[in-house]
């Protein structure tokens, strides 16, 4: 960030020497100056949709490891369907749904809804406990 | 849906695993005493290596390597006798008897029905009474195995052509984990069994219920399911009372829905996990006998999956 716009930070020791209520007026000025002009706000990390956390435990508890393989997930090593280890960087979901968090979130509720026929069995998640795999899935390295 | 259950023999729940908790704290406390005095007697050694009267050999060779150990293993083999003469002695006159048979690697579980007489074969899940003594007849069709439930009472070894009695008892409900004790191959790891313990009434239900032959299933996917089961031929090697009685390479699956795990205490009961074991048990289970199903379109799948789930 301070490396795209060296100017505000120039512009910051100046108004560091002048009263507070200055400094405030400047500081304010400046930084929506700053994120108009040079850094909109990044898009929210599709990591965010939950907690990643209890999503590795819910991952555990639902044995989505007795088809998939999930790094860091204890018994996750099944070959039956894909791996899970690159979902975050994969286009699709399921080979046809393009992999945006929400649509995840569906899958994972209930893929025979979305794809019917699938292998794949809705296993009781709820919408929240889905947010939550999503959020480790997305989250991994 | 609870994490795994207890497995430990610091926890005990019945009688003889409670003698068994208590010989081996004392054990381990005896033993940390001694240690503990040996390091002390070694620290005041090589404190006074330069002055003081010097060590006589004999003095410490007789009272710490004769008179100690003398004194206190026969105390403890004393102790130990009078402890082990209270463990259970195996008989076979309790009203409940059960035939645990290990195979490579899982629990053939067998009951007698005791309206008909007949045998009730079942797989990996042993049910008892609270409170009640249990007559275990415990064999092996391969290789050596040993049951080993901690929280119940120790090992016996469980070897083919012979038959070892053993007479448990649980004094609460609850659900203890067992393992195979015997190294026997390459899932030994994965060869665990569950002892669900429950009040005399609630058994005997169960019972009757694991009596009867497998329900003609209601449902269009389930019925489906049926008929899958018998062209894929599973039943060469599971049983389900009432469709295909003879296969007993596998596990018998006339009640499989009603058992908490699959694959021998290898993936909790769910619709997922009895999918994906159908698919390849191998992946959840390397080496496991069951070949993974390498032609089943998805929608059979499901439906095998559907007719073994609604099996309670």
């Amino acid at each position: 960030m301070r490396k795209l716009i060296p100017h505000c930070r120039i512009s910051l020791s100046l108004a560091s020497s002048r009263g507070p209520r200055l400094l405030g007026c400047a500081l304010s000025l400046l930084l929506s100056a700053c994120d108009s002009a040079h850094s909109p706000p990044p898009p929210a990390s599709p990591a965010a949709i939950g907690n990643a956390e209890r999503g590795h435990r819910l991952l555990a508890q639902f044995q989505c490891g007795a088809c998939h393989q999930i790094p860091d997930v204890p018994a996750a090593r099944s070959y039956v369907g894909p791996s899970l280890a690159n979902l975050g960087r994969q286009s699709y979901i399921a080979g046809q749904f393009a992999n945006q968090p929400e649509t995840l979130v569906r899958w994972i509720v209930d893929p025979q809804a979305m794809l019917p026929g699938t292998a794949m069995p809705a296993m009781g998640v709820s919408p929240d406990q889905a947010r939550d795999m999503a959020a480790y899935l997305y989250g991994l390295p | 849906m609870s994490a795994d259950f207890r497995q430990s023999a610091l926890h005990p729940a019945g009688p003889d695993a409670a003698i068994i908790h208590n010989l081996s704290w004392l054990l381990i406390i005896g033993a940390t005493v001694i240690l503990l005095g040996m390091m002390v007697l070694l620290a005041l050694a090589l404190r006074r290596k330069k002055s003081g009267a010097p060590v006589r050999p004999l003095r410490w060779l007789v009272g710490g390597g004769v008179v100690l150990p003398l004194v206190v293993l026969t105390a403890l083999l004393a102790w130990s006798t009078l402890r082990s003469a209270h463990l259970t002695r195996p008989s076979s006159q309790h009203a409940v008897k059960i035939a645990v048979t290990a195979k490579m690697w899982w629990w053939e579980v067998r009951y007698t029905d005791p309206a008909s007489g007949r045998d009730i074969v079942l797989a990996n899940e042993i049910r008892m009474p609270a409170g009640q003594s249990v007559y275990l007849g415990l064999s092996s069709d391969d290789v050596i195995h040993s049951f080993w439930v901690p929280a119940l009472a120790g090992k016996v070894d469980m070897l083919p052509g012979r038959l070892h009695g053993m007479t448990v008892r649980a004094d609460q409900p609850g659900i203890y984990r067992g393992q195979c004790a015997e190294y026997c191959g390459e899932q030994h790891a994965r060869m665990a069994l569950h002892v669900v313990v429950q009040t005399p009434e609630e058994f005997n239900a169960w019972l009757a219920n694991q009596s009867k032959a497998a329900v003609t299933p209601t449902g269009a996917l389930a019925l489906r399911g049926r008929d899958a089961f018998v062209a894929q031929r599973c039943m060469a090697c599971h049983a389900v009372r009432g469709v295909a009685d003879e296969a007993t390479l596998g596990p018998d699956l006339t009640h499989v829905g009603s058992r908490l795990y699959l694959g021998a205490g290898t993936l909790r009961n769910s619709p997922g996990a009895m999918a994906g074991w159908i698919a390849d048990p191998h992946a959840s289970k390397p080496g496991v006998r069951m070949p993974a199903a390498g032609d089943l379109d998805s929608a059979t799948l499901a439906a095998i999956t559907a007719y073994l789930e609604q099996l309670q």
